[in-house]
């Protein structure tokens, strides 16, 4: 019998902001999720920011694990609560960037009162939601996102409900950065998210991601590859399109790019602010809630 | 340590329950509240927002419960002492993330001004029928510390306490008021603020490299970071090791879940805090809480008039429940008269405590109202015959 002697493996390039020791992760091949987090870890190279100011909060589902498999102050919160929880470290800590790193049904299913009015008050935020379209983690259910006539578990005779279309909720709530991306645009969502990360109010990416063990099975619509070679040939992008024209059918074209850009004041800006005006010298400007 | 003297309002004042809890509040050092309105808790809620701007506070009002209590785990790691305060409906909701709170073991105060219940029930009228949910109202095992407060002046205080106990044992405690105590207004005495002691987070002295998130201390609390100080923490509310990371196993379950009750269980004689009025011969004990504790007064006085040897036994800390002393009370008293505005919620805590040793006489009532203290001076009567 042959003896292969081990061989030393090279670090990997991304370690210094993944916990290598979680590390495999539970996606399954072909997921899209881990190109997403690849880009995110681009876009922490390319930030000036300190990497300690930087946390992650993640609710549940699949990419509700994000949080788990980065090595920054990192939560993995309750289903649907990562935008209030993440709401409330920044505001008692102001110096903190907080990503919200989730899934769709997270996001704007369960959690999607939260995500209107955290965009309305211009929490400062970045909110990255990966949308596959469907339940993944419980097996494939119909979403809020979910494509007219697609298949699921639960809508095992074709989806009738019609699905958000989330840039144009985002940016009628007020988020002052709106882009989508697929999966398969690796350096444009990086670049993205790093402007996302620069930018002060609540920002919002959305990434079609492909989930080929649940939805691409469940529609016949191939592997993994299958669903990149599909984005490929069926994203195009506009940046600066009119929000209201982004509706995505069911392996229809999807319209990608930057389409908000904007400044708004932020809640605590707006807070200090008016207060400052209304109360003067009285007022104690607010700059953190520190506990002693 | 003691309290920042800028957010203590020193002197005699004239408040109700509600305000007399925010006051609590910004003395304990307070600096973050999310909260939603609902009566009859508002009031706590709206001196908050009026105040926090003179002491450099926050307040939000969020877009529901389920988000004030999220907010409130969140900016507890980002290093707030952080509270929220609520209603039945409300205190529902907050559940879920009352038990994320539990799980990643975040030192806050829940404020739950009781009315009547179930669902939207008596909006504006009393109840005390939250105390089982207080304890237990998300799934899963865990302890939390829960007090009752039965005066505006000891809303002030016990919420101080409460905040001071959060951070002491890194767990959600809950301040069960009603709408009688909320509502009512008495007058409230502020101490000086060097005459408040306010324990301190449990911060680690230990850098990032040595730090476990969840490994114990001797007393089984872990000692905290925030987040920001480079520790790169994960915390989850998935069942985790030491670490914070998750772990699906039983094993992990079985040493975590274990020790998150057992922090509160076996502190819980360092925890109790009740009140004995009239004790030392007592054979007849009223034991209650919250408003239904003053109701009591007037029948236990009429009842000692009349040469009845009756005590009141208040528990001012309902959870954990002062077991010890229950069961050594029931072993010499004749009887057990527990008043409170349910039908049935502290009263088998007492009858499991008494352990048929002595009888236990429920006077119940299914809140709107307080007992009319006829009622509870006939238990007495009853209990002593």
């Amino acid at each position: 019998m042959k003896v292969v002697e081990a061989v030393e493996v090279a670090e990997h390039p991304m370690e210094s902001i993944l916990r290598m020791d979680r590390i495999p992760h539970i996606w399954c091949p072909t997921c899209g999720i881990g190109t997403t987090v690849t880009s995110f870890a681009d876009a922490l190279e390319r930030t000036e920011m300190p990497l300690e100011k930087i946390c992650v909060v993640s609710g549940i589902g699949c990419t509700g694990r994000v949080a788990g498999y980065i090595k920054l102050d990192s939560f993995h919160s309750t289903h649907g609560r990562p935008i209030p929880f993440a709401t409330g470290l920044k505001l008692a800590n102001p110096q903190l960037k907080v990503v919200v790193f989730s899934g769709d049904g997270d996001l704007v299913g369960i959690g999607g009162n939260h995500f209107i009015h955290a965009a309305r008050r211009n929490i400062d935020m970045v909110v990255i939601c990966v949308n596959n379209f469907i339940y993944a983690m419980t097996g494939g259910q119909v979403a809020a996102t979910t494509p007219l006539t697609a298949n699921t578990s639960t809508s095992p005779y074709g989806n009738f409900e019609q699905p958000f279309n989330l840039p144009h909720l985002a940016a009628s709530c007020g988020a002052v950065y709106v882009a989508r991306w697929t999966a398969l645009h690796v350096r444009r969502l990086a670049k993205s998210m790093a402007e996302a990360l620069n930018k002060k109010g609540f920002s919002f990416i959305e990434i079609i991601c492909p989930c080929s063990t649940i939805y691409a099975r469940r529609n016949r619509l191939g592997d993994g590859l299958s669903l990149m070679q599909f984005y490929h040939d069926n994203s195009v992008i506009k940046h600066g399109a009119n929000t209201a024209e982004l509706d995505i059918e069911f392996q229809k074209r999807i319209i990608v790019g930057k389409f908000v850009d904007r400044e708004r004041p932020t809640f605590l800006d707006s807070y200090n602010d008016w207060l400052k005006q209304v109360l003067k010298d009285k007022f104690v400007p607010y700059g953190g809630a520190n506990a002693h | 340590m003691k309290a920042d003297p800028k957010g203590v309002l020193t002197g005699e004042h004239y408040l109700d329950g509600d305000h007399a809890c925010a006051e609590g509040a910004i003395a304990a050092g307070c600096r973050f509240l999310a909260g939603y309105p609902i009566t009859p808790s508002t009031e706590m809620a709206e001196r908050i927002s009026e105040r926090f701007p003179y002491v450099g506070g926050i307040f939000i009002q969020m877009e529901d419960e389920l988000g004030s209590m999220a907010a409130v785990v969140g900016a507890a790691w980002g290093g707030a002492k952080s509270m929220t305060v609520t209603s039945g409906p409300g205190f529902s909701l907050m559940m879920e993330n009352i038990g994320l709170a539990a799980m990643m073991e975040i030192p806050c105060v829940i404020v739950n001004v009781q009315r009547g219940g179930p669902s939207t029930g008596l909006p504006t009228l009393p109840g005390q029928a939250d105390m089982m949910q207080a304890r237990w109202g998300s799934h899963g095992d865990y302890e939390i510390i829960a007090i009752s407060p039965n005066s505006p002046q000891e809303c002030f205080e016990v919420v101080i306490e409460a905040a001071n106990l959060s951070e002491k044992y890194r767990v959600p405690v809950l301040v069960m008021t009603d709408e009688c105590v909320g509502h009512m207004t008495e007058k409230v005495v502020i101490p000086k603020a060097d005459e408040i002691e306010i324990y301190p987070r449990r911060y680690t002295k230990l850098s990032p490299s040595e730090y476990l998130p969840f490994k114990p201390e001797k007393d089984l609390v872990p000692e905290m970071v925030k987040a920001g100080d480079g520790y790169k923490i994960h915390v989850t509310g998935l069942t985790h090791d030491e670490k914070g990371y998750p772990v699906m196993s039983w094993e992990a379950q079985e040493k975590l879940v274990r020790r998150l009750v057992e922090k509160i269980r076996l502190n819980a004689d360092k925890i109790v805090h009740t009140e004995e009025i009239d004790m030392e011969d007592a054979e007849v004990v009223v034991l209650s809480y919250g408003i239904s504790s003053r109701v009591a007064i007037p029948a236990i006085q009429k009842a000692r008039k009349e040469g009845i040897k009756v005590g009141q036994f208040r528990l001012i800390i309902v959870w954990p429940f002062p077991e010890k002393k229950v069961r050594e009370l029931a072993r010499k008293i004749k009887s057990f008269v527990v008043v409170e505005m349910n039908y049935g919620q502290m009263f088998y805590e007492v009858e499991r405590c008494a352990a048929g040793n002595c009888p236990t006489i429920l006077v119940p009532h299914g809140g709107g109202w307080v007992h009319d203290p006829e009622d509870i001076y006939r238990a007495i009567k009853e209990a002593a015959k």
